[in-house]
């Protein structure tokens, strides 16, 4: 009994000290927001490399989820003779869940354990021990532009997820199963509220852009120097991303669509 | 009297450090003098905390208890922006030579005087151009580091770290896993840079033939203290049982062979005590 209590001690111990490095990190990597500023070719290199590389399974996922959106819509909706208002379902889907969410899961896997991986052997290959002792901190040249990167590309991955979506929506609705070419954009354009859908959805995604990138940093840096820690710290960075995510996402949309 | 120009400070002063990492004391209160324009050597078997000590003199670790004094300043009572500063000052070749991989070896060279200074990019590549020829790779600056043997790695950290025109160079490791004629190469290049630049160079190995060869001074610590120190050909010929296993090798004496285990014959009989009662 005394032992589990104590057990149960440690683990809520390493959370909290784990919880406050991680802060501590974040608040490193936020005060390098100058240097950023300063070079922002490093910036636009990691945009690269974190975003535009993601772009491609963004793009074929977030096209087959609003294929699949138009389908199965459609099958409903036709059942009470609704399947005009497809379009109002697929975007609003999209918008408001599967875009910010979905795309932050593909993101947490493609660009999350890049990063984690870079980091974690820059690490082990005293890469950051070196730029250290070239008297260059290693926090704000190599963790803040790609926390940035990530924090800039996500709202824009979640954005181009979405409008594929509603792209595939189109072409399973309106090309193959019939759905009238006006109703589906008509519908769509007299429903889906700019405050409520479009910023809430973009709010989510800056979140989910934060945290990601924030995990995956943080895994990295952790990470024990060693090939087999950092393969341990990449895994971990999607697990616990993909978490959060769809834990934030519960809490975000009980306060934007509560009440 | 005569000789105050002999009792000049030493360039590194380590007095009473004293490391720990958990419970185990890395370093119990050594006290280690580097003395400037001298090639000093710090010797020690595998995790004794020789790379914990640069880090410690490189101001990237803390310790627990005692100083270290750079050139005169405490390096730990120094702000973020003075040791940085400091570090200017200081080169540091890695085990691994640490190179960033994403770049090629120019870039990687060019690093720290990109980061550091204002020169116009043909000067930059000049000064460029002779410090990798310091090190015999000119012809290799288009490289990227993983097209680099081990040996050229290093070599290639090493006009990185000389490309401020340092104080001092610490050297971790520098011969480990290098094959014979890069060993040569690297003994002759640190011995050279050593005395061509007016440098202080620390080196710590556990690699006692090449490190004797071109130290002027050797500490050797075991288990958080300096054994004994002196130079070369006092160590080499050192009347201390420990230190001289260490030089030659020996297998038997002070420092076990065998990790510490009960009596072989006791193991041998348990385990088959173990299978005829499964
Ligand atoms: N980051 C670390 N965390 C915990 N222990 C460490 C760490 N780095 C090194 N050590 C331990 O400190 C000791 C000294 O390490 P090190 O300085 O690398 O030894 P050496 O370079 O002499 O082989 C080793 O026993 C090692 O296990
Ligand atoms: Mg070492």
């Amino acid at each position: 009994m005394l032992e589990q209590l104590a057990r149960l001690g440690r683990v809520g111990i390493t959370f909290l000290k784990h919880l406050g490095r991680a802060n501590l990190l974040l608040f490193n990597i936020l005060s390098g927001v100058g240097e950023v500023l300063r070079r922002p070719r490093l910036l636009i290199a990691q945009i690269y490399s974190v975003g535009v590389l993601s772009v491609l399974i963004i793009s074929v996922s977030g096209t087959f989820v609003g294929m699949v959106l138009g389908l199965q819509g459609y099958y409903i909706l036709s059942q009470f003779g609704a399947e005009q208002t497809l379009g109002v379902m697929v975007s609003a889907s999209l918008v408001r869940e599967l875009g910010p969410v979905v795309a932050a899961l593909l993101f947490a896997g493609r660009a999350g354990s890049a990063l984690t991986a870079e980091i974690g052997l820059m690490k082990a290959t005293e890469q950051l021990s070196g730029l250290e002792m070239m008297a260059v901190n290693p926090i704000r040249r190599v963790l803040t532009p790609r926390f940035f990167a990530g924090f800039i590309s996500m709202p824009l991955l979640a954005a181009l997820f979405g409008a594929l979506g509603v792209l595939g929506g189109y072409f399973v609705g309106v090309g193959l199963l019939g759905v009238d070419d006006g109703a589906y954009w008509s519908q769509m354009q007299s429903k889906i509220d700019l405050n409520k859908d479009i910023y809430n959805g973009v709010i989510k995604s800056l979140v989910f852009g934060v945290v990601c990138s924030w995990i995956a940093l943080f895994q990295g840096y952790d990470a024990v120097p060693t090939s087999e820690g950092v393969s341990r710290s990449t895994t971990r960075t999607v697990v616990h991303s993909s978490l959060a995510v769809l834990g934030l996402d519960f809490v975000l949309t009980a306060l934007m669509f509560g009440e | 009297m005569s000789d105050t120009t002999q009792i000049e400070e030493p360039l590194v002063k380590i007095r009473g450090l004293t490391f720990r990492r958990g419970s185990r004391a890395i370093f119990d209160g050594i006290d280690i003098d580097i003395q400037r324009g001298k090639v000093t050597a710090i010797m020690g078997p595998s995790g004794t905390g020789k790379t914990t000590l640069l880090k410690l003199i490189g101001g990237q670790l803390r310790p627990d208890a005692g100083t270290i004094h750079v050139d005169g300043q405490d390096i730990h009572a120094l702000n973020t922006r003075e040791l940085y500063k400091l570090r200017m000052r200081m080169g540091m070749l890695f085990q691994s030579g640490a190179l960033l991989t994403d770049i090629s070896v120019f870039e990687n060279v060019a690093y720290p005087i990109r980061e550091h200074t204002d020169l116009p990019e043909s000067m930059i590549r000049k000064l460029l151009l002779l410090k990798l020829e310091a090190v015999g790779l000119r012809g290799a600056r288009d490289l990227m580091p993983s097209e680099l043997s081990g040996g050229m790695a290093r070599r290639v950290a090493l006009a990185r770290a000389m490309v401020l025109d340092p104080m001092m160079i610490m050297y971790d490791e520098p011969f480990t896993g290098q094959d014979p004629i890069s060993m040569g190469v690297l003994v002759k290049l640190i011995r050279k840079l050593n005395d061509a630049s007016r440098l202080s160079s620390i080196i710590v190995s556990h690699d006692v033939q090449e490190t004797a060869q071109i130290a002027d001074q050797i500490y050797v610590i075991s288990n958080g203290r300096v054994i004994e120190s002196g130079s070369p050909e006092r160590i080499m010929n050192s009347e201390l049982e420990w230190t001289d296993q260490f030089v030659h090798g020996h297998a038997d004496g002070p420092v076990p062979f065998h990790y510490p285990a009960a009596d072989l014959d006791e193991d041998l009989l348990s385990g088959s005590r173990m299978e005829s009662s499964c």
